[in-house]
């Protein structure tokens, strides 16, 4: 430190550094996230002189009766509910092949990895091709298993599943990589023993790995959960800027862009915003409570 | 006992090759779409829709690459991608150092408070803030400028906490000898700390620099003229114009993806342990 006490000249020295950056996430963090509360009780108003007419709670009203709202809810649920615990799953499959190996370690994480740093636009375009209903690369590679063509993009049946399938594969490395630092982090005393007690290598897994990363795990399951939620990017891409065939992939963030940007509800939109803004909310405080019951802590290993 | 201990030796040979069989199958998996990004790009009309799929076109098409690259401005679109990265993760480097050299090495009042304040920010998703921003933008009459895709991500909190703590990891013995040698706290700043904390800053400025040249929502809602389009969303626009085939479609996907990909291999190790580190802390 480069004073003891703060005085009035360390503080206003303090705010002179401080101020770019406070200007900056004053005004296009803090300040947008109160207004985005008051907004979502506007019913009628002049966005742009910000005359307010009238207030209430008629935007959340409106949204909870609206059935694209219930729908895009019940898909954004849907979504997170096959694309966390595969996620999950895969990735520690993965990570635990990778922290057993030593040659092409370094490799094999450069390539998994991959997907997760590329534009989710432009290899939803790639996708979009490969899951093409006539001339796709999947049904091609499926017929060989006989399984006849499936339109993976324009079926309201698969397009939800078209779009879990892709985001499972482009955030698989990044969890991959969370899980084998986790791994790494458990003592081998720990296996050592193990060994000792002739315990198997899947008993190993099951009763020292698995509750040693239980913290990872749970803070990759809140992290997954959460981009999940936001899905947005893949959507637009893959079906051509529209929620998918039958709106069967409309999310609560798609819903939103809808209210805002075509149809120019700001009310609506501020008021869904503040929606998912809780849910999240909601979803770390229950992580928080979770993880001082049921996870597994130990001295220095993640005990954050 | 000598045979059972060579047996158990050839089960774990097995294994081993199993683990690498599901590792490689895994590492197909996950690179197949850029291999037939790239392979659908060079090949013809004929060859791209042919059933079974023709896995490695014969003659190579690269004029697939020119006439994408010219059926839209897409060297425009490359132009503003990289200005707004550079100048956004620039500015984000600069606004974080100011600021962690406050946090991490000054005691001023209310310290704590704005701290706590910024960290909760951190949980707020983009996505509620943006109808406002829009609005706020709008009314500095910012939209469909420029500055609408830079001025919001001149700061991050998140950069802001990776510097603090790379800033507090340097003992303060160091500041003491500057300051016998006669330096201010500014020069302490950029000669001493700085230089000290370079793999914190590269790993911020390369995170910024990914996550600028792939965001897409954003550009998409506060930009309408076709110049100020960034890569991705001139892409969409491509795609959703009429008449274009998937060899060309391919190579306009390459263009967006090569840069990074390039990037990626390049300083790989800062990049997975950037992302790695901000899936914990952040």
């Amino acid at each position: 430190m480069i004073n003891s006490k703060p005085t009035i000249k360390s503080t206003l020295t303090a705010f002179l550094y401080l101020s770019p950056m406070l200007l900056i996430v004053g005004l296009f963090e803090l300040y947008p996230i109160l207004r985005s509360l008051l907004m979502s009780f506007w019913i009628k108003y002049n966005f742009y002189t910000g005359a307010v007419t009238k207030r209430g709670f008629d935007n959340f009203i409106y949204i909870f009766k609206d059935p694209i709202f219930q729908k895009s809810v019940l898909n954004t649920f849907i979504f997170v509910l096959i694309v966390v615990p595969l996620t999950i799953l895969i990735a520690l499959l993965i990570a635990l092949g990778l922290s057993k190996i030593k040659f092409l370690q370094g490799f094999f994480r450069t390539i998994y990895f991959l997907p997760f740093v590329t534009s989710t636009v432009a290899i939803s375009m790639v996708w979009s091709w490969i899951y093409n209903g006539n001339y796709g690369f999947l049904n091609w590679f499926l017929s060989l298993f006989g399984i006849h063509p499936i339109q993976w993009l324009s079926s309201p049946k698969y397009a939800l599943i078209s779009l879990a399938i892709m985001a499972i594969w482009q955030g698989l490395g990044f969890n991959i990589m969370l899980f084998l630092v986790a791994i790494n982090n458990v003592d081998p005393r720990y296996y050592k023993v193990a060994k000792l007690d002739g315990a198997s290598s899947f008993q190993t897994f099951l009763h020292i790995t698995v509750p040693l990363i239980s913290p990872m795990t749970l803070l990759i399951s809140i992290n997954a959960i959460i981009s999940s939620f936001k899905v947005f990017d893949s959507i637009f891409a893959l079906f051509g800027g529209r929620p998918g065939p039958a709106s069967s992939v409309n999310t609560i963030v798609f819903y939103l862009y809808q209210k805002f940007y075509q149809q120019n509800q700001y009310g609506v939109a501020a008021a869904s915003g503040v929606i998912l803004f809780f849910i999240i909310l909601i979803i770390t405080l229950f992580q928080m409570w979770f993880s001082k019951k049921h996870v597994y802590y130990t001295s220095g290993i993640n005990n954050k | 006992m000598k045979k059972n201990q060579s047996s158990s030796k050839i089960q774990q040979k097995i294994k081993v090759w199993f683990l690498y069989l599901f590792l490689i199958i895994g590492a197909f998996t996950m690179l197949f779409p850029f291999f037939w990004m790239i392979s659908t790009s060079l090949k013809n009309q004929y060859e791209a829709i042919k059933i079974p799929p023709i896995i490695w076109p014969k003659q190579l098409q690269f004029s697939n690459w020119a006439e994408a690259w010219n059926a839209a401005p897409f060297i425009r679109y490359f132009i503003n991608s990289v200005s707004v990265a550079f100048i956004t993760t620039t500015a984000q480097i600069i606004t974080a150092i100011l600021a962690a050299f406050a946090f991490s090495k000054m005691i001023f009042y209310g310290k704590n408070f704005i701290f706590l304040i910024l960290l909760g920010t951190m949980m707020v998703p983009f996505e509620m803030v943006l109808v406002p921003n829009f609005v706020t933008l709008s009314n500095l009459g910012m939209i469909d400028t420029y500055w609408a895709l830079i001025v919001p991500w001149m700061a991050n909190f998140f950069a802001v906490y990776t510097m603090r703590q790379a800033f507090a990891g340097i003992p303060d013995q160091l500041y003491y000898a500057a300051k016998v040698d006669g330096a201010s706290d500014w020069q302490y700043l950029w000669k001493v700390l700085v230089p000290n904390s370079r793999s914190s800053i590269t790993a911020i400025a390369l995170i910024q620099v990914i996550a600028s040249w792939n965001s897409f929502m954003w550009p998409l809602i506060v930009t309408n003229s076709t110049n100020l389009r960034t890569l991705p969303v001139g892409l969409q626009a491509f795609k959703s114009d009429a008449g274009v085939q998937y060899p060309e479609l391919m190579a306009a996907s390459t263009f967006v993806i090569l840069p990074v990909a390039i990037l990626y291999f390049v300083f790989n190790k800062y990049i997975v342990d950037g992302f790695t580190d901000t899936g914990i802390k952040g």
